[in-house]
C-alpha cells in the first residue's frame, strides 16, 4: 500500500581513487552490492569511502530526517539521491527512476536545497527568483514563493546584502518554486534564528500535509524529533539507528549517574544494577529506569549512603546521538 | 520579522498554473523549454555584466581603445608592411580584438565568479542542462561582441581604403567559429583560475599568443616561412585567416585549411571543457 518515493539499496560512495563511478555502478547492483555492503574497513583502497552501504527508503508524504556527526556522509548520500553524483555501488531510485540517467524526468518533480549553494551576489532577490523561475517547467508565482519563507519584504535587496539566514530562506524558496513532489533539504535551518526556524518547521509541516515528501538532514535533534516521521542516524558512512523518533529513543538505555561517598566501593552496589565506574561518576544504563532507580534508592537508604549528584535521565534522541560518538564501530548494526 | 500567519498555498494548483508559464508545459517541447531557460539565465547574466564596471569596461571599451591605439600608431608599428593596407589590417584585427577581449577575457571571470559563489553548483540542481547553464553565462558577452563586430564591419566598409566584405559567408563563418572557440577556451581557462582577480593573469597566455601569431599586429607574409608556417597552425590564426579571407578576399592561405584548423581547435577546446571544467569550488 505504502508507496516509496525514495529507495536506496547498498549505496556506497567513494571519493578519489581510480574506479570510474559509472562503471562500478552497473556492476555493483543486486547481490554484489549487498555482499560488498558487509565488507569491513571502507578505505583500504585508494580514496575515501564516505558512504559505506546504506539501505533505506522514504515513503510518500513523510518527512525523513538524516542525522549524524560532521563528516558522517549525509551530504554525500543526499547528493547521489539528487542526481548530482553517481553511486560507487548500490542503487538509488527517486520516484521510481534513476536520478542520474533519468535526470530530465526526475528534476521537474523534485526540489533541492544544497548545504552550500549560492546565488549571484549582485542580483536582487526578485531577479534571482526570476532567473530560477525561468528554469522551472511549471513555476509557482515568485511572490508566493517569497511569502512562503517570509522574504517578500526583501524582494528588491541584493543577495550580497542578505544575512546568512535570509540567504538560506531564499535558497529554500527557490527549492519550492517548482511545486516539488519530493524535497531534498540539506541542513535547511542551519544559521536561522529561533523564530525563522519555527516558521520553517511550520512550512515543512504544511508541505508535508499537502502531500510533499521531504528528506532533510539536520544537526538539531529537537528539529528531527519534532518534524520527522522517521529518521536515520549515520556515523562514518553507515546507518547506526533508524526508525521513528520514538523507536530510536526507545532503543536507547536510560541513564542514572551519581557519586558514592569516599569509603563506599562501587562493588557494594547491588549486582543486578550493573553499574559502571568512571573517573567522575558511577553510571547505570538501564532499559527499566523506574525499577532500577527504586532499587538503587532503597539500597542507599538501607545502607545509609548519600548519593551525591544523583541524576536520572530517560532516554532521548540526544542520548542516542551522543552515544554514537562514544560507541566503537562494533556496536553498529543495532538496526 | 513580523509574525504574520500568512498561509500561502503549498499545493500545486490543479488547474493551469496562474503564472504566465506555458500552459501546455506538460507536453514538453525541448526547443522551447531550452530557449526559455537560456533566456532566463542570460537575462540574469546580462544584469550582472551591466552591474560589473570592470567587466563592462573590458567588454566594451577595451576593444575600442585597442583600435584607437592601432589607428594612431599603425604606421609606426609597420602594420602596412606586407600585402595588406594598414586600414585592412586594423579592420580585421579589430574583429580579433573584440573576440579576444569582449568574449574570451570577459567570460573567464564570469565563469570563475559563478563557480566560486556556488551558483553553477546550485543551478545544476535544477532542470537546466549543463550545456544550457554554460551557454547562458556566455550569451550576453557574445551578443555584445556580435554588435561590435557588426558596427566595425559597417564602419570599415565605409572607409575609403576598405570595401564591404568580399565573401560575407566566410566572414560569418570566421566570426561564429571564433566566438565558439573563445567561449570554450574561456570555460577551459576558468578551470585553471582560482579567483576572479587572477583571471587577468590566466587570460594572458592565449591572449598574447593570439595577438602575436594571428597576423593582428604583423602580417604573416613578412615573416620567415618556417615561422609563418608555425604561426598559421596556432589556435587563433585560422580564425583570423577566415576573417581576412571573408572581408578582404585575401586570406593569404588556403581557406579550407583554415576552416579545418579552426574546427579542430574548437573541437579540442570542447574536449578540454569536458576533461577539466569544474562546477564546484571544492575539487
Ligand atoms: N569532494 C570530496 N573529496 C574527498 N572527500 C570528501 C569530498 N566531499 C566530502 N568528503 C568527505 O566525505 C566525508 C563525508 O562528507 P559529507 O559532506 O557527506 O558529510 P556530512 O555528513 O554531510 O557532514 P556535515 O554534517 O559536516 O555536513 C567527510 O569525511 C568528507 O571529508
Ligand atoms: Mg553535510
Amino acid at each position: 500500500m505504502t508507496e516509496h518515493v525514495i529507495e536506496v539499496t547498498g549505496l556506497r560512495r567513494r571519493y578519489g581513487g581510480g574506479g570510474s563511478a559509472a562503471g562500478a555502478k552497473k556492476k555493483g547492483t543486486g547481490i554484489a552490492g549487498a555482499a560488498l555492503g558487509r565488507k569491513r574497513g571502507g578505505d583500504d583502497g585508494k580514496g575515501f569511502e564516505a558512504v559505506r552501504g546504506l539501505d533505506f527508503s522514504v515513503r510518500r508524504g513523510e518527512v525523513f530526517a538524516l542525522l549524524g556527526t560532521n563528516g558522517a556522509g549525509k551530504t554525500s548520500t543526499v547528493e547521489v539521491l539528487e542526481g548530482l553524483a553517481a553511486p560507487t555501488a548500490g542503487t538509488v531510485s527517486v520516484l521510481g527512476m534513476d536520478p542520474l540517467t533519468d535526470r530530465a524526468a526526475v528534476r521537474p518533480r523534485i526540489g533541492i536545497m544544497l548545504q552550500e549553494g549560492g546565488f549571484p551576489s549582485d542580483l536582487t532577490v526578485t531577479e534571482t527568483a526570476r532567473m530560477w523561475s525561468g528554469c522551472v517547467s511549471e513555476p509557482r508565482p515568485i511572490q508566493e514563493a517569497l511569502e512562503m519563507v517570509d522574504m517578500e519584504d526583501r524582494a528588491s535587496t541584493r543577495v550580497k546584502m542578505l544575512s546568512g539566514g535570509e540567504r538560506r530562506r531564499l535558497d529554500l524558496a527557490m527549492a519550492l518554486l517548482g511545486y516539488p513532489e519530493v524535497l531534498f533539504l540539506d541542513e535547511p535551518t542551519t544559521g536561522l534564528d529561533p523564530e525563522a526556524r519555527q516558521q520553517t518547521w511550520a512550512l515543512i509541516r504544511r508541505l508535508r500535509d499537502s502531500g510533499t515528501s521531504i528528506m532533510l538532514t539536520t544537526h538539531y535533534l529537537d528539529e528531527a524529533e519534532k518534524l520527522a516521521d522517521r529518521l536515520a542516524i549515520m556515523h562514518e558512512g553507515r546507518i547506526v539507528h533508524a526508525g521513528t523518533p520514538a523507536e530510536v529513543t526507545a532503543a536507547q538505555p536510560s541513564r542514572i549517574t551519581f557519586r558514592l561517598p569516599a569509603g563506599v566501593a562501587p562493588a557494594h552496589l547491588p549486582v543486578s544494577l550493573r553499574a559502571a565506574e568512571y573517573v567522575d561518576r558511577i553510571e547505570i544504563r538501564t532499559q527499566n529506569l523506574q525499577d532500577d532507580l527504586a532499587e538503587l534508592l532503597l539500597w542507599a537508604r538501607q545502607n545509609g549512603v548519600v548519593l551525591d549528584q544523583l541524576n536520572a535521565r530517560t532516554a532521548s534522541l540526544e542520548e542516542a546521538f551522543l552515544d554514537i560518538a562514544r560507541q566503537q564501530p562494533q556496536y553498529e548494526g543495532a538496526l | 520579522m513580523s509574525a504574520t500567519t500568512r498561509q500561502p498555498s503549498t499545493d500545486r494548483p490543479t488547474t493551469a498554473p496562474p503564472a504566465a508559464g506555458a500552459p501546455a508545459a506538460k507536453r514538453r517541447m525541448p526547443d522551447r523549454t531550452t530557449l526559455r531557460r537560456l533566456s532566463a539565465l542570460s537575462r540574469a547574466e546580462l544584469t550582472l555584466l551591466v552591474r560589473n564596471r570592470s567587466a563592462l569596461f573590458g567588454a566594451l571599451l577595451m576593444p575600442l581603445l585597442m583600435v584607437g591605439f592601432l589607428l594612431t600608431l599603425g604606421d609606426t608599428l609597420g602594420l602596412g608592411d606586407g600585402n595588406l593596407s594598414v586600414a585592412a589590417v586594423i579592420g580585421t584585427s579589430a574583429i580579433g580584438m573584440v573576440l579576444l577581449m569582449a568574449v574570451y577575457s570577459t567570460l573567464i571571470p564570469a565563469y570563475v565568479g559563478r563557480r566560486e559563489e556556488r551558483v553553477l553548483k546550485r543551478l545544476r540542481t535544477g532542470e537546466a542542462t549543463d550545456a544550457e547553464i554554460l551557454t547562458g553565462t556566455a550569451v550576453p558577452a557574445v551578443l555584445l561582441a556580435l554588435i561590435q563586430c557588426a558596427v566595425l564591419i559597417g564602419a570599415g566598409s565605409a572607409h575609403p581604403s576598405l570595401s564591404a566584405p568580399a565573401r560575407p559567408d566566410l566572414l560569418i563563418i570566421g566570426v561564429v567559429l571564433g566566438m565558439l572557440m573563445m567561449v570554450l577556451m574561456a570555460i577551459v581557462t576558468s578551470a585553471f583560475t582560482r579567483t576572479v582577480e587572477s583571471a587577468q593573469i590566466t587570460a594572458l597566455p592565449l591572449f598574447l599568443i593570439a595577438m602575436m601569431t594571428s597576423g593582428m599586429i604583423t602580417q604573416l607574409d613578412t615573416l620567415p616561412d618556417t615561422v609563418a608556417d608555425i604561426f598559421r597552425i596556432m589556435p587563433f590564426t585560422p580564425v583570423m585567416d577566415l576573417v581576412r579571407a571573408g572581408w578582404l578576399d585575401a586570406g593569404g592561405g588556403d581557406v579550407t585549411r583554415a576552416l579545418l584548423l579552426a574546427l579542430a581547435w574548437t573541437a579540442l577546446a570542447g574536449y578540454a571543457v569536458r576533461r577539466w571544467f569544474r562546477w564546484d569550488p571544492r575539487q
